[in-house]
């Protein structure tokens, strides 16, 4: 039973979307948001609790600095104001994961409102969508539900709870609706998303992972008959686990609700689930009325005024953000902006920068990151950076080729080396001997026995016919295995045979 | 009498826990023949009073006995070591069940001690057990208990205050000399007034909540019950200070209250101003009630205090405000008693696969008592949408206006004082049927809590209607709970003057040929 | 002005709160309530528009902690007062919300 879709040219020829994006940020402190649990990843269940985040009978919170920290430097990062005084508050509802049957978050006092983040799509142009607010919030526990057929909730028999994620530190930050994108608003969900975990990972506070649950997008979509009319009925979809499920998703949902509209239906406020291996989303249980969460002040937590010469502080060592240090790094390097995607596709941009620091040229720093070393990680299937060679080394082996001591091709063996761990670049080639034959008596040795070896061949050089030099540059190459400047072999052969 | 003698001493259930500390400093008596006197008294008269919910003898023993062999080796103790002392039910003990008076936590046993406990620990206080309650705290009878309620020593028909009447009780019966209660509403000062003892409502965040099962976060604190100002000034020293697991908790230093008791009796109250509350103590206070607070006033006048009457017009609402602050919080906080991590857990009748929500719902309807349920109904709507700006806001702001009563009552006088409770000791029984009856018991307690200022209630006689005790309170400003003994302590040597005996020597006897 | 409470608000009230409440219950708490409710509406004439609400009593800001590891409890401790358990988990009945 699956909803009827227009198609999606129709769909947004007919109807002007809207979109409201809410992003979950696992941060990545040591400890949780209110108590002194670890948070790594994987451990045994119920095994990083305490009576805070369990929820007992008389445990209270207490923020983890850290925390606070993060959640002003996201504020920070997305040119938000961040508030003078807030405060903590109660979102009041059961559920079996939450312990309290209360989430500690923040109502109408967030951390951070007011923001905005430039959103670079695919042909160059820019959006800026603005971000309504950042706020600080405890994650739930994780239940395994057993005996559905899917593991998942539906026909399940009973639930199995585990507690360590509860008391994960959350940031979630919420854009204001996102007019005027039209038939671009799948793509610009996906580049928000997108540019969203950039910064954040520039920021260093968050794995952001949307694989692995670190980072979460719920996206809410609804439609208008135009942009003058009011906002439409939205609904929310969630389990949006990967930029391309965002991307797919307010698509799907563009045209899900175009259907309905088209066929004289309302849509529906609802929450609905995103299923990316059938590409459509299903409803969840219907409510009748919304949920009331009866938000008041959290009691057990104090109000946050943060000092503003610590914000000041706090701003002034914020990373550059990543848009323009591409557009920076690519004026300075002289890149073309397929050069630079290529880069950013590749997750090459620090590689490069740092190799670019320990001396090489930028086109010889692309050229190893996205050529060589871009094929030998992919056929590894590990990623650039897991590659057992540093930007430092790359350095060195291309100072190597530019002093003439290794060819590329030989600079490739060296590479070889690198990777298995002989050592630095220097000291592989001189192990494995690879450096280019300089020495002109050896040279001039080489070319004698080619020669000899081929005196019809020499005897055309003689004649004139230059280009058949070729045939005994090749043979003194082999001679040398490799280990020879070309150009100066064909020198010598042109020298010996008096051409 | 040598230590570890053998000769139980019968009155050592008569002494006060300063009195108890010195002895037992001074080898005259082992902790052993203490605690064993006071988990005989506990044997031969709880069946009448029902003070305790649990009693840890053995541990309790073992305690003991650690205490006399450390002090037989010269190690060095603290000063309370050894002194017996009860704990409400409601603060987590890791090795006694915690059951806050309630069927949904029966049998419960926390993994871990609320800090205030780890310190009477530390203190090397010997943890007699938990004492009974008002459910969750809610209640100024201790008849909402679900397992029965405590009686008063005074008069066993009677209550004995709540929601902490197990600990006053056992004080006043002389089952310990010092209980640890909690107070929300006035659920140390009630229960002290009406048994003739002395219970303190510490400055909000004088003493740590971490491990005090949360009522109204905003408003409950632990304090001490004892016979005596300068007891409780013990216990408070050893509870109070700062707790890195309370984010609500103060990081100013405990000042010294022992100190600021015993400077109480020998330097006087001269020149001291009492600010007379006019709101609190008219009409709807038992005559006797009045009487004896007239007359504890007047002593402070005749040994040179200085009286003017101030007025908090507030406070006539701070009853309204307390009851939709207080449900409205505990109604959050009490959401965590759903049958899936630890409690009570019922499955609904008739049901062949019930859901979840369904166990919840059920458990919530079979383990929580009438008076809880009517509290979180109310709480529950005094935050929905659309009615907290009318309720829980409005609340909110009265609170403001109580907060700036007290700063304008403060500028003029340095302790304020009222009876601490409307009426003495009632039946049992008699206010169930009427909530709002039941409420009005709190009206002169309420208004510290909702501030946040420390309050304490000694007795201040008997009433002549019915010869059951009633309290005086005395309040002070945040911070500065030193004033509460230093003036306590002076009023009450005045008192033990005029009656010539303390009130206590006046409980009758719970017992055929028990002292 | 008394606020009335219905016995069908009652109902919903107890919903939220997750309290299965008998037919007699409802009955009797949607009276006692409207009497309570009628004392506390005062509260609404008591404080004006300009009054500020005052959700703390103590006035305490910036408490925080160390992002710095603390003990915590075993499993087993925590599973300790679980009324059922499975595979180190808290087993609980099955859940009708979609999450």
């Amino acid at each position: 039973m699956s909803d009827a879709v227009l198609p999606f040219e129709e769909a947004v020829a007919a109807f002007d979307p809207v979109l409201g994006l809410e992003v979950h940020v696992e941060l990545n402190t040591v400890t949780k948001m209110f108590c002194g649990c670890a948070t790594t990843f994987g451990a045994p269940p119920n095994s990083q609790v305490c009576p805070v985040c369990l929820g007992l009978p008389g445990a209270l919170p207490v923020l983890n600095e850290a925390a606070l920290t993060s959640a002003v430097r996201i504020g920070l990062a997305l040119n938000c104001t961040i508030a003078p005084w807030c405060r903590f508050a109660r979102k009041n509802y059961f559920y079996p994961d939450m312990p309290k049957n209360f989430q500690t978050s923040q109502y109408d006092e967030p951390i951070a409102r007011d923001g905005w983040l430039d959103v670079e799509l695919g042909d160059g142009t820019t959006v800026r969508v603005e971000i309504e607010r950042a706020h600080m919030e405890e994650d739930t526990g994780k239940s395994l539900h057993v005996g559905g057929a899917t593991g998942r909730i539906h026909g399940a028999e009973y639930s199995l709870v585990d507690y360590n994620r509860a008391g994960i530190p959350l940031i979630e930050i919420v854009t204001k609706p996102i007019e005027g994108t039209g038939a671009r608003a799948p793509e610009l969900a996906r580049a928000y998303v997108s540019t969203l975990r950039d910064l954040l990972r520039a920021l260093g506070v968050s794995d952001v992972r949307m694989e692995q649950g670190s980072l979460r997008c719920d996206a809410n979509v609804s439609l208008r008959p135009s942009p003058q009319a009011p906002f439409g009925k939205r609904s929310e979809t969630k389990n949006v686990n990967s930029l391309r499920s965002v991307e797919r998703a307010v698509r799907y949902e563009i045209t899900r609700q175009a259907a309905v509209l088209v066929s004289g239906g309302r849509v529906v406020q609802e929450t609905r689930h995103w299923h990316e291996d059938t590409g459509v989303s299903t409803p969840g249980r219907s409510k009748e009325q919304a949920e009331d969460y009866r938000y008041f002040p959290e009691p057990d937590l104090v109000p946050i005024a943060p000092e503003p010469a610590w914000v000041e502080q706090l701003r002034a060592t914020l990373p550059e953000p990543p848009a323009q240090r591409r557009r920076r790094l690519q004026a300075d390097w002289g890149f073309s902006d397929k050069e630079i995607q290529d880069l950013l596709n590749a997750h090459a941009l620090d590689l490069v920068e740092a190799t670019i620091a320990a001396g090489a040229a930028p086109a010889a720093a692309r050229k190893w990151w996205s050529g060589e070393l871009a094929r030998r990680a992919n056929a590894g299937g590990v990623e650039l950076d897991e590659l057992p060679i540093t930007p430092a080394q790359v350095a060195a082996l291309q100072e190597l080729v530019d002093s003439g001591r290794l060819t590329d091709s030989l600079a490739r063996q060296v590479l070889d080396g690198v990777l298995a761990g002989e050592g630095e670049p220097g000291r592989v080639a001189a192990a494995r001997g690879l450096e280019v034959v300089s020495d002109d008596a050896a040279l001039g040795a080489a070319v004698e026995r080619a020669i000899a070896a081929n005196p019809d061949v020499a005897e055309k050089i003689r004649g004139g016919k230059v280009a058949a030099a070729g045939k005994l540059i090749g043979e003194v190459m082999k001679d040398l295995q490799g280990q020879a400047d070309a150009a100066r072999v064909r020198e010598l052969v042109l020298q010996r045979l008096g051409s | 009498m040598a230590a570890g003698s053998g000769h139980p001493a019968p009155d050592l259930v008569r002494r006060g826990a300063g009195e108890l500390a010195g002895m037992l400093a001074a080898g005259e008596v082992s902790a052993v023949e203490v605690v064993r006197a006071h988990l005989d008294r506990i044997a031969a008269v709880d069946g009448a009073v029902h003070a305790f919910l649990h009693v840890a003898a053995e541990p309790a023993l073992a305690a003991a006995a650690a205490v006399d062999a450390e002090r037989a080796a010269g190690t060095s103790l603290p000063a309370l070591a050894g002194v017996p002392i009860a704990v409400k039910d409601v603060l987590a003990t890791r090795d006694m069940p915690t059951t806050c008076g309630s069927r949904v936590l029966d049998g419960w046993q926390p993994p871990y001690d609320a800090t205030a406990v780890a310190r009477l620990r530390e203190a090397r206080l010997v943890l007699l057990g938990k004492t009974n309650m008002d459910e969750f705290a809610m209640g100024s009878s201790t008849e909402h208990s679900a397992f029965g309620p405590t009686r008063n020593p005074w008069d066993t028909s009677r209550i004995p205050g709540g929601s902490g009447g197990g600990s006053a009780a056992a004080v006043a019966s002389f089952e310990a000399p010092l209980a640890v209660g909690t107070d929300t509403g006035g659920s140390i000062r009630q229960p002290a007034a009406v048994t003739g003892t002395v219970g303190v409502k510490p400055t909000y965040g004088g003493v740590s909540r971490y491990g005090l099962v949360a009522l109204a976060s905003s408003l409950d604190q632990a304090g001490p019950c004892a016979r005596s100002v300068p007891d409780a000034a013990l216990l408070h020293e050893v509870i109070a200070g700062h707790d890195l697991m309370d984010s609500t908790s103060l990081t100013d230093p405990v000042p010294s209250l022992v100190a600021a008791a015993r400077e109480g009796v020998a330097d006087g109250i001269a020149g001291l101003r009492i600010g007379v509350i006019r709101e609190l103590g008219g009409e709807g206070y038992q005559a006797g009630v009045r009487a004896r607070f007239e007359e504890a006033v007047g002593l402070l006048v005749e040994a040179g205090a200085d009286v003017v009457e101030v007025s908090c017009p507030s406070f006539d609402a701070a009853l309204a405000a307390y009851y939709l602050i207080l449900p409205s919080e505990a109604s959050s906080n009490l959401a965590k008693f759903d049958a899936m991590r630890y409690g009570l857990r019922v499955y609904p009748e008739g049901v062949s696969d019930p859901t979840a929500e369904q166990v919840m719902a059920a458990t919530r309807a079979a383990g929580f008592g009438d008076e809880v349920k009517r509290r979180i109904i109310l709480g529950t709507y005094a935050l929905s949408a659309g009615y907290y700006d009318a309720y829980y806001g409005s609340a909110q702001k009265v609170r403001t206006l109580i907060q700036r009563d007290f700063a304008a009552a403060f500028a003029r006088a340095d302790v304020l004082v009222s009876p601490t409770a409307p009426t003495t000791a009632f039946r049992l029984g008699e206010k169930l049927d009427d909530p709002l009856a039941m409420y009005l018991n709190d009206i002169a307690t309420i208004p510290a809590n909702l501030a946040g200022v420390p309050g304490m209630s000694l007795p201040s006689g008997l009433a002549e209607e019915d010869g059951l005790p009633a309290g005086i309170q005395l309040l002070a400003p945040a911070r500065a709970e030193d004033r509460l003994y230093r003036v306590g302590a002076a009023l009450e040597v005045l008192l033990l003057r005029r009656w010539g005996a303390p009130l206590l020597d006046r409980v009758p006897p719970l017992l055929e040929g028990v002292a | 002005m008394t606020a009335a409470i219905s016995r069908e608000e009652v109902a919903h009230l107890a919903m939220l709160a997750r309290i299965d409440l008998r037919p007699d219950e409802l009955d009797r708490l949607a009276g006692q309530l409207d009497v309570i409710l009628a004392a506390v509406a005062r509260v609404r004439e008591a404080a004006g528009e300009d009054v500020p609400a005052t959700s703390h009593p103590m006035p305490l800001t910036n408490v925080s902690r160390p992002d710095q590891p603390r003990p915590g409890l075993t499993a087993e401790q925590a599973l300790a007062g679980a009324p059922e358990s499975e595979q180190q988990r808290f087993r609980v009945p099955r859940i009708l919300e979609e999450d």
